[in-house]
């Protein structure tokens, strides 16, 4: 049986989905057996490659270049997986939405509890820009899956993965696989 | 005892002439999903999760089992995929319509309405989130009120008024600018009809209302102090 290609993406969360993927532990070992991970933060590989079957997305939208790798990650993936209640909701990261546009938010953040040389960053080419509003993945992609949780629990996390190994959608129900949080 | 019969998902049951379909469905223990309904306080019938189909000679109905009165030979589906859809869109909508971040929330673990999208199996909201500004009130000695979780299901409003006798909460305003108001639309610290009975703090189903001091998960909502009133008020347990 050949190997499944399977991306992990990291946009604006807290890598905690990251982590909880980690905490499968020993199981890894089990997986690498029937998953190649072409693209992942933790891997260090530059530029989302093509013909992914199923890419793990943890975050929500929240500026131009999680915006731009969405996009590529829809192009280039056959199943497109919201990873967290980030990816999902938007979560914490969308609390700043209730400041305002970003430039309320920047000046909040970097003006007003700057404390040494308040200043805006702008590093254009190197720091992107803000959003607006930070959205859920799926308000700005298809998503074919999503797996809530705040991070997902280890468990939930291979129910899933077991099933895309195996070719099957996972029933996604019940406490252990939906309770956000 | 007069009774009725009706029929629940093809069963025939018996209720109390004046039992609504809710109760009568509890009786017979078949579940029926509700979120603004609280034992002991009115019906407003104002979540519509507790819609069942009523079978009827020009096709089926959607009606609230909580406020809807059974009547003899009534024929009910709890369950079926339109219903189903349509809790799951109602509970949705909920999540769209506040700011429900449940990994911040004092409730997390503990929550109706986060319980309600387990049962419902919602795994996102297909509606835009709109993440309204909404105040957070601490001026209470004791409780605070967190209007970004409310869902105005109105179980504070009605518990304080009903139960307790001191109507502290009412809504104000209308359709999404609506909110829950303390006393004359003030803050709930300087309203002197609140006995700080908590009452509403247990009745509210999700973290929009708690005790303060309470992180993350560790506000869990105590109902059994409003059954005991309750049960005491309907069997007179406190005349001689
Ligand atoms: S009130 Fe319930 S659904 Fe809303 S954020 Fe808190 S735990 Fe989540
Ligand atoms: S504060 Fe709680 S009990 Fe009152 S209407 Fe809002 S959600 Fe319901």
């Amino acid at each position: 049986m050949s190997k499944i290609k399977v991306a992990t993406v990291w946009l604006a969360g807290c890598s905690g989905c990251h982590m909880s993927f980690l905490d499968l532990d020993e199981w890894l070992f089990e997986l690498s057996k029937y998953v190649d991970i072409v693209y992942s933060p933790i891997a260090d590989l530059k530029e989302f490659p093509d013909n992914v079957d199923a890419t793990l997305v943890e975050g929500a939208i929240a500026n131009e270049e999680n915006l731009e790798l969405a996009y590529k990650i829809r192009e280039r993936s056959k199943v497109v997986i919201s990873f967290g209640d980030c990816a999902i909701t938007a979560n914490v990261p969308a609390m700043r939405n209730m400041l305002g546009k970003s430039d309320s938010v920047l000046k909040r953040a970097y003006l007003e509890l700057g404390t040494i040389t308040p200043q805006l960053p702008n590093e254009p080419g190197i720091v992107p820009p803000l959003l607006e509003q930070v959205r859920p993945l799926h308000e700005v992609i298809d998503v074919d899956l999503f797996i809530p949780g705040c991070p997902p629990p280890a468990p939930r996390i291979k129910e899933v993965l077991e099933a895309l190994v195996q070719g099957k959608s996972p029933a996604m129900e019940g406490r252990e696989m939906l309770k956000f949080g | 005892m007069a009774v009725k019969r009706i029929k629940i998902n093809g069963k025939t049951i018996s209720a109390r002439v004046d039992e609504s379909i809710l109760e009568a469905a509890k009786d017979a223990d078949i579940h029926i999903p509700t979120l603004c309904h609280l034992e002991g306080v009115k019906d407003v019938a104002a979540c519509r999760v507790c819609l069942v189909e009523l079978e009827t000679p020009s096709g089926n109905r959607l009606v609230p089992a909580c406020v809807t009165q059974i009547e003899d030979g009534m024929s009910i589906k709890t369950h079926s995929p339109k219903l189903n859809e349509y809790r799951r869109m109602i509970v949705e909508l909920l999540f769209a319509e506040g700011n429900h971040v449940c990994a911040v929330c004092v409730v997390n673990g503990n929550c109706e309405l986060q319980n309600l999208a387990i049962e419902v199996g919602m795994d996102h909201s297909r509606f835009e989130y709109r993440f309204p500004v909404r105040e957070v009130d601490l001026s209470h000695n004791s409780f605070g009120k967190d209007q970004n979780r409310c869902i105005f299901c109105t179980r504070c409003v009605r518990v304080c008024d009903e139960i307790e006798g001191a109507h502290v909460w009412d809504v104000a305003g209308r359709g999404y600018k609506s909110s829950i108001i303390s006393g004359l639309n003030q803050p709930w610290g300087t309203v002197d009809a609140c006995t700080e009975c908590g009452k509403c703090v247990q009745s509210c189903p999700t973290g929009a209302l708690f005790k303060k001091g309470s992180a993350v998960s560790e506000m869990e909502k105590d109902q059994s102090t409003l059954e005991f009133l309750v049960n005491a008020r309907q069997k007179h347990e406190w005349t001689r």
